[in-house]
C-alpha cells in the first residue's frame, strides 16, 4: 500500500507542470485559487492522476478537494479500497 | 456573499464577449420560414446548426395530425403521467415505440434532457457505479448527479480505458452501468459501440446508449448506432429524443428489461413534470411513421452531409474525425470562431458557435448540423459563404487551417 507521504511527492511532482513558473507547491495550496486551475485542466489533471497511481477517481470525490492535501487524503483512501 | 455574486464571472465573460463581437449567442427567429430557413437580425437565412436531421417540422401529416389533437384533446395534458397527463396518444407513442426498436417496453418523458435525468436517476443510486464516456452530454451527467451513484469517467471513446476501468472495479464491474452516445453531439463522432459491447458482455456489466443524435441517422431502419453495428442484442438500454429527427420535443426509453416499467415508479423527473401535450404526441407518431417508410429521407440526409464535410475539407477547415450530419468545424480559439460566425450570419447562414468549455478540448466549434430538408442549392450556398470568408484578406493565412494533426478522441 502506498503511504501518504509518497502519494503527495507523486501529486506534486504531477502538480509542477501544471502550476505557474517559481510557484511554490504546498499541502495547503489550493487548486482554483492558488494553481487558477479550470474546469478543463482539472479533469486534465485527474487523468494524469489516474494513470500514475493507476486507479479510477470517482467524479462525484471532486467537489470535496480544494487542496493538495485534499487530494492526496482521497487519493490515499481510494488507493486502500483499491488493495 | 450576496446570492447574485456568483453570476458577476458570467456578465464578465458575456462583456469579454462582447467585445470580441458576439452581440448575442442567442439568436432570435424572428420569423421561421421552413425547416431550413428562417428570417434572423431581419435577414433570410439559412438554418445549418439545428438538428431538425429529417426536416419534419413542417411536413404536412406531422402538421395535420398536431392540429387534429389540438382540437380535440386541447393544448396541455396538465399533469404528471402518473396523475392525470396518460392520454391514449401517450400509451400508443410508447407502444409504437418499443415495436420500432424491437423492444419489449418503452417510456415517454417530456424532454430528452428529462429522459436522461428520469432514466440514470433510477437506475443508479448510491452503491451503484457509472462508467461514463468523458464527451458525454450535460443531461447525463446530471442524470448520474440526480441519483447518486459512484460516476467514472473514461476517455472519449477509448474501449481499452473503459475496459481498464472495469477491471480496477473487480466484482463491482458486473454491477456497473456504461453509458455512451450513437453519435456525439459536438463532434459528430460515433462511439466504437461494437467493441464497447463487447467489453460490456465481458464483465456482464449493463449499458446503456443515448441516440439523440443517431435515431432516423443511422441503421437500415433509422433505430441508431446499435443497429447500424449489429449489437442490438446487447444494449440493455436505448434513450432517445422527438426533439431532433421527429421534430418535436420530447424524449424516451426502450428495453428488453422487464424491470423498465419499474422505472415509472422510481423516476422523480417522470412523476414530477407534466406530460408532453397532446399536440407534440400527435406529431411525434406521424413523424415515427414517416421515419420507418421514407428512407429516402436518410438517403438525402447523408447525400447532403457527405457534400458538407467534402467541400469544408477542400477548403482545409479542420473538421471532427468523420462525415456526419453534424459537421463541426474547428477553430484554434474564440476570436477566430466569433469571427467567422459573424461573418456567416451577415451571409446568411446560421451555425452553432460552440465555445470552451463546453468544447471537447477547450478549442472552439462552428457547430453545422445538415438536415434532408436542406437542397443541394442551400448546401453550396453555405459553403459559398465559407468559400467567401475564407478568401477575405485576413482569413486566408490564419483561420482554421489545418496547421496541426486533428487531436482525436484525446478529450478527457
Amino acid at each position: 500500500m502506498t503511504g501518504y507521504e509518497e502519494i503527495l511527492r507523486e501529486l506534486l511532482a504531477i502538480l509542477k507542470t501544471f502550476a505557474k513558473s517559481g510557484q511554490t507547491l504546498q499541502e495547503e495550496t489550493d487548486l482554483v485559487a492558488d494553481l487558477g486551475l479550470d474546469s478543463l485542466r482539472v479533469m486534465k489533471l485527474v487523468v494524469e492522476v489516474e494513470d500514475r497511481f493507476d486507479i479510477s477517481i470517482p467524479i462525484n470525490t471532486l467537489p470535496n478537494i480544494r487542496t493538495i492535501r485534499d487530494f492526496a487524503v482521497q487519493l490515499e483512501q481510494l488507493l486502500g479500497e483499491a488493495h | 456573499m450576496g446570492i447574485f455574486d456568483k453570476l458577476q464571472p458570467l456578465a464578465a465573460a458575456r462583456r469579454a464577449l462582447a467585445e470580441k463581437g458576439v452581440k448575442s449567442i442567442n439568436v432570435t427567429m424572428e420569423e421561421v420560414l421552413s425547416p431550413t430557413e428562417a428570417v434572423i437580425n431581419g435577414r433570410r437565412t439559412i438554418l445549418v446548426g439545428t438538428n431538425n436531421y429529417l426536416g419534419l417540422t413542417f411536413d404536412a401529416g406531422c402538421i395535420q395530425a398536431a392540429c387534429k389533437a389540438l382540437q380535440e384533446q386541447g393544448t396541455g395534458t396538465t399533469g404528471s403521467r402518473m396523475a392525470n397527463g396518460t392520454f391514449a396518444g401517450h400509451v400508443a407513442l410508447e407502444r409504437e415505440l418499443a415495436d420500432f426498436f424491437g423492444c419489449r417496453g418503452a417510456i415517454v418523458f417530456s424532454t430528452g434532457y428529462v429522459a436522461n435525468l428520469g432514466m440514470l436517476s433510477a437506475l443508479a443510486q448510491p452503491g451503484d457505479v457509472i462508467l461514463l464516456d468523458a464527451d458525454c452530454h450535460a443531461s447525463i451527467y446530471d442524470g448520474c448527479r440526480l441519483g447518486g451513484a459512484e460516476v467514472i469517467r473514461f476517455r472519449h471513446n477509448d474501449v481499452s480505458d473503459l475496459e481498464k476501468r472495469l477491471r480496477r472495479l473487480g466484482d463491482r464491474a458486473a454491477n456497473a452501468l456504461i453509458l455512451v452516445e450513437g453519435i456525439y453531439s459536438m463532434l459528430g463522432d460515433r462511439a466504437p459501440l461494437k467493441e464497447i459491447a463487447a467489453v460490456k458482455r465481458q464483465y456482464g456489466a449493463c449499458l446503456l446508449v443515448d441516440e439523440a443524435h443517431s435515431v432516423g441517422v443511422l441503421g437500415n431502419r433509422g433505430r441508431g448506432l446499435a443497429e447500424e453495428v449489429g449489437v442490438e442484442e446487447s444494449v440493455d438500454f436505448i434513450v432517445g429524443t422527438f426533439s431532433k429527427s421527429l421534430g418535436a420535443i420530447g424524449g424516451f426509453a426502450v428495453s428488453n428489461h422487464p424491470e423498465l416499467e419499474l422505472i415509472r415508479y422510481a423516476s422523480r423527473p417522470y412523476i414530477f413534470t407534466a406530460s408532453p401535450s397532446p399536440s407534440t404526441i400527435a406529431s411525434t407518431r406521424t413523424a415515427l411513421q414517416l421515419l420507418r417508410t421514407r428512407s429516402e429521407l436518410r438517403t438525402r440526409l447523408w447525400e447532403n452531409a457527405r457534400r458538407l464535410y467534402q467541400r469544408l475539407s477542400e477548403l482545409n477547415f479542420r473538421l471532427g474525425p468523420e462525415v456526419s450530419p453534424i459537421v463541426a468545424v474547428r477553430l484554434p480559439n474564440p476570436e477566430e470562431a466569433i469571427f467567422l460566425w459573424n461573418g456567416l450570419l451577415e451571409r446568411g447562414v446560421y451555425v452553432n458557435l460552440v465555445l470552451p468549455p463546453a468544447t471537447p478540448d477547450g478549442g472552439a466549434l462552428l457547430r453545422c448540423s445538415v438536415s434532408a430538408g436542406h437542397t443541394p442549392e442551400q448546401v453550396d450556398r453555405i459553403c459559398e459563404a465559407f468559400t467567401s470568408l475564407r478568401e477575405t484578406a485576413q482569413t486566408a493565412q490564419t483561420i482554421g487551417t489545418v496547421t496541426s494533426p486533428p487531436a482525436r478522441g484525446g478529450s478527457v
